[in-house]
């Protein structure tokens, strides 16, 4: 079966700024983290996969067919949701539903409804006039109501309140109950999305860095913190990068076993979070 | 059934599953034959990933704790019920070497103990 959303070779290079080679895979069924700094590249891939930007080579399949040649077909079947507000203000919820309802083909009017009760969205309230979470739950709303088997979404926490972002993880969660649904989201915070996230693609300065399940890159690493004697040359080669204070130091290992054996009791070795492993390797060009 | 998650432990959150399903198991608070929770429900309960719940059904198949049916579900597996009574006596024992413990620390005597176990046995 061909996976939901396939990425291959992806360039496109602005003036100052270029996406290279970027790759990865999301199979159907699962929820996918796109994690990166801000200005790594998560909107501009984003853009590409919806065709809001010209991609300079490599391809990208959605539901196994191309997003350029079948965008019409693949666009009925994504859902997304943006950061920024892309509505028109002056419009009321219900108004502004009706504009976009129009262009698919699966909408479902009875689903839609259904949202806005549970997010208690006032239906004749102008666009304006909603907070930023009510208007995330709006944009959710709208992505979720024509039967999308895949959505789509760029940073949909930024700014918002941690008890929304619980229950955007609710909605999520609740969404991939349902094993033919897929979702694909960027995020710079990494800590209360990612706990349901199956894989993570780690995008820094343009490239990929890793793409893999969660899991793996959680167990594998190791959070390490100990005196600074220790740290002689061999010992560094192990660590994506280290963090020396007067008192020690904290650095990331890239495998937790070995460097368990090496170092033995002499250090601790903490599981890492996400936040821990994007800051590491974002760092790691100024500290080699 | 209770299934406790800690995000700080060392030891992988696919392995704290296993374990206390096997114990759940083995307690015999799911039946043999009993449906388990679906992997994605689990996961969703647990707020954990789909990949985790689904290794650690993934182990307890391999250890022959429960059997998975495509498109049906995952069950508790049939076990060996001499296994099985061995294991429960096991629990037994530890909890009766816990009382004892227990006992010789307020140094209450054999006969004492026997006779509040005759009271706990005979009250149900």
């Amino acid at each position: 079966m061909a996976p939901v959303l396939e990425v291959r070779d992806l360039k496109k290079s602005f003036k100052d700024f270029a996406i290279n080679n970027i790759s990865f895979t999301l199979e159907k069924g699962y929820i996918m983290g796109f994690i990166g700094p801000n200005g790594a590249g998560k909107s501009t891939t984003i853009k590409l996969i919806l065709n809001l930007l010209k991609k300079n080579d490599g391809e990208i399949k959605i539901f196994g067919l191309d997003n350029i040649k079948y965008e019409k077909e693949v666009k009925n079947r994504i859902g997304f949701v943006f950061d920024e507000n892309y509505f028109y203000e002056e419009l009321t919820v219900m108004e502004m539903k009706r504009l976009i309802a129009s262009f698919y083909k699966n909408w479902d009017d009875r689903v839609f409804n259904k949202y806005i009760k549970e997010f208690s969205l006032p239906p004749k309230a102008k666009i304006k006039e909603l907070s930023k979470g009510m208007k995330m739950k709006f944009s959710i709303a709208i992505a979720l109501s024509h039967d999308a088997e895949l959505l789509i979404m760029d940073e949909p926490t930024s700014g918002l309140d941690p008890i929304i972002r619980s229950e955007l993880l609710d909605i999520l969660t609740f969404l991939i109950q349902d094993e033919n649904k897929s979702v694909f989201f960027s995020t710079h915070i990494t800590s209360d999305l990612d706990k349901i996230a199956d894989y993570i693609t780690f995008i820094n300065h343009g490239s990929i860095v890793f793409s893999c399940a969660k899991d793996d890159i959680v167990e594998k690493h190791g959070l390490v913190k100990g005196p600074k004697e220790i740290l002689n040359a061999d010992v560094r080669k192990h660590f994506i990068g280290i963090k020396e204070t007067p008192y020690g130091f904290e650095g990331l290992a890239g495998d937790r076993q070995q460097v368990k054996r090496i170092l033995g009791d002499k250090a601790i070795i903490d599981k890492p979070s996400l936040d821990d492993i994007m800051l590491y390797y974002a760092k790691e060009v100024q500290n080699v | 059934m209770n299934i406790i998650i800690s995000n700080s432990s060392q030891e992988p959150i696919y392995e704290q599953i296993v374990k206390q399903i096997k114990n759940i198991i083995i307690r015999g608070e799911l039946a043999e034959n009993e449906m388990l929770p679906s992997i994605r429900s689990l996961a969703r309960d647990l707020q954990i990933s789909v990949i985790t719940t689904k290794k650690a059904y993934e182990e307890l198949e391999k250890d022959g704790y429960i059997v998975t049916v495509q498109g049906k579900g995952s069950f508790v597996a049939a076990q060996n019920k001499e296994l099985l009574k061995e294991m429960r006596l096991k629990i037994v024992e530890e909890k009766l070497a816990e009382a004892v413990d227990a006992g010789r620390s307020i140094e209450l005597s054999l006969e004492e103990m026997q006779k509040m176990l005759t009271i706990l046995y005979e009250e149900e």
